[in-house]
């Protein structure tokens, strides 16, 4: 495994500015997630590191060696695509074996044995092994395509969104298996999806992309707590942070913009909001109001019952606080 | 509007059953979710009502007249597809009065109700547009509009929002909920998504294996699951089962499972077996000295909380704590379970056994 390094990358297709500018490390042995919505950027990046796109400008780095002219085969990454596209026709172990036997790795037959089997017993698949890559749930199936990549000891793994298309319980599933599996093995990891609770479980650093921009880096609890735009605030937080002119609430405001997490809002004291609706959603109730106009969501105790109409009262606590272009006013 | 009332539906095909003698009443102007996993039943229920299926047997009223067997165009019911289809060569204007127009209802009347639909929906700018070049929200809003402008008695809708990504979902659940709060019709809403049928419905029928298998208000479904498929189908993480063998008594406030007792709300019947002591991951608190232990397997920061996952005597178990209390994998921790939240099942059927907590809510 391998440190990664980004020196001023940028790639556009056209006039799309794809990755403009983009500089970070992925420290040997780290699980980095790059966050961001459709066309942030976040693909085009896996791409470039592993070779399947050419970089417009800037270096990429790969355990200290600059790989901009390299292959993908000479960079020795291994990568996990959304739609697992297995070799229908082979059995769940020669998938796995497959990447083992190309002829540039040229490893011995009852190495290749040994490995497949340690994979499909940390991915819990080895009853599974000799069943046709088509006999398998799409579970099963995502799974042995992760498989395909862990049989491999590359220098990275780059993986784009490989849970998407799995159903939410066994997202969580693999969600915890995976970053066990990455911690067990010690690996390197770069891994891209929108999903924020995938991003907030498993990454030891978050990259938050904007449109091709990399805007914060760092670990979920740091990007949560500390974020630096209203962009980067509105990416993580169930229900999204409520992003409110500070003039609402009375006193000196340090920004204009006073941004509230549902969970900061204490109720009791302070301004006036109109309940509008509640959603009980068993663990938490949902509190939807509205104050003069602007629509905030906060959180109360499940049991908690209010009438539609009804005023509260409420107040912030712990605010964070953004100029009026986004950024953070500290 | 209109008050629903289902009563030992039964639908089959062949040989194979879809729904089993169901039974339940949609109020009035609700938001009534049928909730479960794909192949359960709930749209072939929700296609029944609608007339695009007639029951093998069994009734329907729709206020308090049996319409079971009549067709679609005599039950006045507009239906909502998960797929919007719309009318490619028409315009949205058209699409929205295509409806008013085929019952042969007056241009300027058409005109006056389509204005008003688009009002309701915020689509007033797009009437002209032809429906080819519309984002997916707007195209959404559009075929709501044809199911709205007919002013029907009931709206049924079947996964409306499935295809739709999650962030523009969240989005949509809410503008359909106050859609609903502002016209006040009676709506029976099809998902295979809990956490959709928790935040938009007044009620949720959950279905499984063509059985309705529970039916109240999301927090009582979430309270008191009336069965394990329940208590695991609802709720994200969902609700864990301690499996044990052990006895139960008729009035027991306490129950023994692995050598330990724990107080739980007190019991309405007697019960010796394989049980699952059912607890959801907010009702479990980590602490350093309660007997009870675990290894911890796994943390999952989320903010505010985290999930901790760990391993126990019963199985493995999941708890929501604070973010800021530490759980490292590989350490021992004690476990301690609220006891007023404790449901017990039988774990050969499954069912809920009676207690204080979940008396009255569930049925047989």
């Amino acid at each position: 495994m391998a440190e990664v390094s980004l020196k001023n990358v940028s790639k556009a297709f056209g006039k799309t500015q794809a990755v403009d500018d983009i500089s970070m490390t992925i420290d040997d042995g780290a699980f980095v997630v790059l966050l961001g919505p459709t066309g942030a950027g976040k693909t085009t990046t896996l791409r470039l590191i592993s070779g399947l796109e050419k970089l417009d400008s800037g270096s990429v780095q790969i355990g200290g060696r600059d790989v901009g002219l390299e292959t993908p085969a000479q960079r020795d990454v291994a990568m996990v695509f959304q739609q697992y596209s297995l070799y229908p026709h082979m059995s769940v172990r020669d998938n796995l074996a497959f990447p083992l036997r190309s002829p540039i790795l040229k490893t011995p037959e009852d190495v290749i044995a040994a490995k497949v089997q340690q994979i499909a017993e940390i991915l819990q698949i080895p009853h599974k092994l000799d069943n046709k890559a088509t006999e398998l749930s799409g579970g099963e199936m995502q799974r042995v395509s992760i498989g395909r990549a862990l049989v491999r000891d590359p220098q990275i793994y780059l993986m784009d969104e490989p849970l998407s298309s799995l159903d939410a319980k066994l997202r969580a599933d693999l969600r915890v298996e995976l970053k066990r599996i990455q911690a067990d093995l010690g690996s390197t990891l770069l891994y891209v999806t929108h999903d924020q609770i995938e991003a907030m479980t498993m990454a030891t650093q978050i990259g938050v992309l904007e449109e091709g921009r990399l805007v914060q880096y760092g670990s979920p609890k740091d990007i949560y707590e500390n974020p630096n735009s209203v962009y980067v605030a509105s990416r993580l937080g169930l229900p999204r942070i409520n992003i409110l002119p500070s003039a609402l609430f009375p006193g000196t405001h340090k920004g204009t913009q006073i941004g509230l997490r549902p969970e900061n809002i204490r109720q009791g004291d302070g301004i006036d909001a109109t309940v509008l609706r509640s959603e009980h959603l068993g663990d938490q109730t949902r509190l939807h109001l509205d104050v003069q106009g602007h629509p905030i969501t906060t959180l109360t105790d499940p049991h908690q019952d209010y009438a539609s109409n009804t005023t509260i009262k409420i107040s912030p606590q712990n605010p964070l606080y953004f100029d009026a272009d986004g950024a953070r006013a500290i | 509007m209109a008050q629903i009332v289902i009563q030992n539906l039964k639908k089959q095909f062949g040989d194979f059953t879809a729904v089993r003698e169901s039974s339940f009443t949609i109020e009035d102007g609700e938001f009534f979710m049928l909730l479960g996993p794909s192949g359960c039943g709930k749209t072939t229920t929700l296609r029944m009502i609608a007339g695009l299926e007639l029951p093998t047997s069994g009734n329907i009223y729709l206020d308090g007249e049996d319409i079971a067997q009549r067709p679609p165009s005599q039950r006045d019911i507009a239906f909502v597809f998960q797929m919007f289809a719309l009318y490619p060569h028409m315009n949205v204007r058209k699409n929205i009065s295509y409806p008013l127009v085929s019952q042969g209802m007056q241009r300027a009347q058409v005109k006056a109700k389509v204005a008003e639909v688009a009002g309701i929906l915020g689509i007033e700018d797009i009437l002209d547009r032809p429906v080819g070049g519309l984002s997916g929200g707007d195209r959404q809003r559009v075929a709501l509009g044809r199911a709205i402008v007919r002013e029907p008695k009931a709206f049924m809708m079947d996964e409306p929002l499935g295809a739709l990504d999650a962030e523009f979902r969240e989005h949509m659940a809410e503008e359909l909920r106050a859609l609903h709060d502002r016209m006040g019709a009676t709506t029976v809403y099809v998902t295979h998504d809990q956490l959709e049928a928790m935040q938009m419905g007044d009620k949720i029928v959950v279905m499984n294996n063509a059985v309705v298998e529970q039916f109240g208000t999301p927090q009582e479904i979430y309270d008191k699951p009336a069965t394990m498929f329940v208590a695991d189908f609802i709720g994200s993480p969902s609700m864990n089962f301690l499996k044990f063998n052990g006895k139960l008594g008729a009035a027991a406030s306490d129950i023994t499972l692995h050598n330990q007792s724990f107080a739980i709300p007190q019991s309405r019947e007697p019960f010796e077996g394989d049980m699952a002591f059912g607890v959801r991951p907010e009702h479990i608190k980590l602490s350093d000295d309660a007997p009870f232990r675990a290894e911890i397997l796994a943390s999952e920061y989320l903010g505010t909380t985290q999930i901790v996952t760990l391993q126990t005597h019963g199985g493995e178990v999941k708890a929501r704590a604070p973010a800021q209390q530490v759980a490292k994998p590989g350490e021992t921790v004690g476990l301690e379970f609220d006891p007023a939240t404790i449901t017990l099942f039988d774990r050969q059927s499954g069912r809920a056994l009676k207690s204080e907590l979940n008396e009255g809510v569930l049925h047989g």
